[in-house]
């Protein structure tokens, strides 16, 4: 594997991660995140998604007539959704009515057909595959974090394993609601979006207008 | 029987907004808010769209495709539904061109205007994740018009509130790090916990 090979991997998961930066497959983030066991179930429903539409555009790549490209790749991506959503309704069907409807909104996620177009449909398969692994595993740190602090935060355990005792069950620790609710979710991601821009500042975006302070001498 | 349906219109547009309850639509939303006129402008066609396809699905799924719906074809034992997702998807795609074609031949000013938001919606979770709810909760063809039009007005009402809250934010001094997307997160969460205070609210 050279240098550029695992610049495609490596890229995705902190400087252009797909969910803090680049904006895309959000709702996903935010919405099954209240415990650890459905983000991850989620993560690797993604997966599989990406690095499968991934491959499947970028082997037919040559034969796609332009125009239509985009119904294409929007059948691949249905199809692969459908045998996973299939297969955990099968094999795992509590954890596919925790999800509830958001196995199906991968279809949606913009993660997906944003790599099919951006880079499958013009690359060969091997990075086509690499890219998809990078952008998966960036989208699955965030979204398997962001579970973890609300689980941990809000009822006190993590993968169901009680890790704080709840005042409730004669514990110490006070569970905070807010974490579980939906606006919890977008101050956890808000302030990750923070902290990551602090430390990488080249993804600091710039403010649209310029605050200019009055120094007194120029008031006088 | 009214009540009923201004019930169910109120619940779809404040209690379970699908932006900020039930993160529809986030990408959208988040990248679309910076000004008030083309939030509107995305948000009708949401409102539109929205209307249009929760009943064209509800049609779909009833006659075609769950469990024993093609018994008025003499196919009693076929159950189709595993090709939901994909069939909706088409439908939304569909919808979405036919109505870009209708408002381009009979009303151009408005298309001029919603032009460039109609291609955006066929990728946007929120239309999907209506049609989705509409199958899961079992609504009938009237519920499922109401909870269209509902969802997507739902929508339209945070987006441009958004919005309008982002026009005014843009002079405000914000500390380098939060400066766009983590600054819009917080606000969103803010007015995702005001909209919480519908919750119970029962007409």
């Amino acid at each position: 594997m050279d240098a550029s090979q695992r610049k495609l991997l490596i890229a995705p998961i902190v400087d252009n991660n797909p969910i803090t930066l680049q904006i895309l497959g959000i709702c996903s983030a935010l919405a099954v995140t209240t415990k650890v066991a459905p983000a991850i179930t989620m993560s690797l429903a993604l997966t599989f998604v990406l690095v499968g539409s991934n491959l499947i555009v970028s082997l037919i790549r040559q034969h796609m007539p332009s125009s239509i490209r985009i119904i294409i790749q929007m059948t691949i991506i249905a199809s692969l959704v459908i045998l996973v959503d299939q297969v955990l309704k099968a094999f795992a069907y509590e954890l596919s009515k925790q999800l509830s409807v958001f196995v199906g909104l991968i279809i949606t996620n913009c993660i997906v057909l944003g790599r099919a177009e951006a880079f499958a449909s013009k690359n060969p398969p091997w990075p086509s595959v690499l890219d998809a692994l990078g952008h998966s595993v960036g989208y699955s740190v965030i979204l398997i974090s962001v579970g973890a602090i609300r689980e941990l935060f809000g009822s006190g355990s993590l993968l169901g394993v009680q890790i704080m005792p709840l005042t409730s069950a004669g514990g110490w620790y006070e569970a905070n609601g807010l974490m579980l609710l939906a606006p919890g979710a977008f101050f956890i991601i808000g302030l990750m979006i923070w902290g990551l821009r602090t430390w990488k500042p080249e993804q600091l975006e710039k403010p649209d207008y310029r605050i200019h302070i009055v120094h007194r001498t120029e008031v006088l | 029987m009214i009540e009923h349906y201004l019930s169910l219109l109120f619940k779809a547009v404040f209690v379970e907004n699908l932006a900020l309850s039930f993160f529809l639509g986030m990408c959208t939303f988040l990248a679309v808010s910076k000004r008030i006129s083309t939030a509107l402008g995305l948000g009708i066609a949401v409102v539109f769209v929205q209307t249009i396809t929760v009943p064209a699905n509800y049609l779909i799924n009833e006659y075609l495709l769950r469990d024993g719906a093609l018994a008025w074809a003499g196919l009693g034992s076929v159950d189709l539904s595993f090709l939901g997702l994909i069939t909706y998807i088409g439908v939304i795609a569909a919808m979405v061109q036919i109505l870009e074609m209708i408002l381009d031949r009979y009303f151009p000013a408005l298309h001029a205007t919603l032009g460039i938001f109609l291609p955006l919606i066929t990728v946007n979770c929120a239309i999907l994740g209506g049609s989705l709810f509409m199958v899961e909760r079992g609504y009938d063809l009237g519920e499922s018009l109401v909870y269209g039009f509902g969802s997507g007005l739902g929508w339209a009402l945070a987006i441009v509130l958004l919005a309008g809250i982002r026009e005014k934010l843009k002079y405000s001094d914000v500390p380098a790090g939060l400066q766009g997307l983590g600054i819009t997160f917080i606000t969103t969460g803010l007015m995702a916990m005001a909209f919480m205070s519908f919750s119970g609210i029962q007409l």
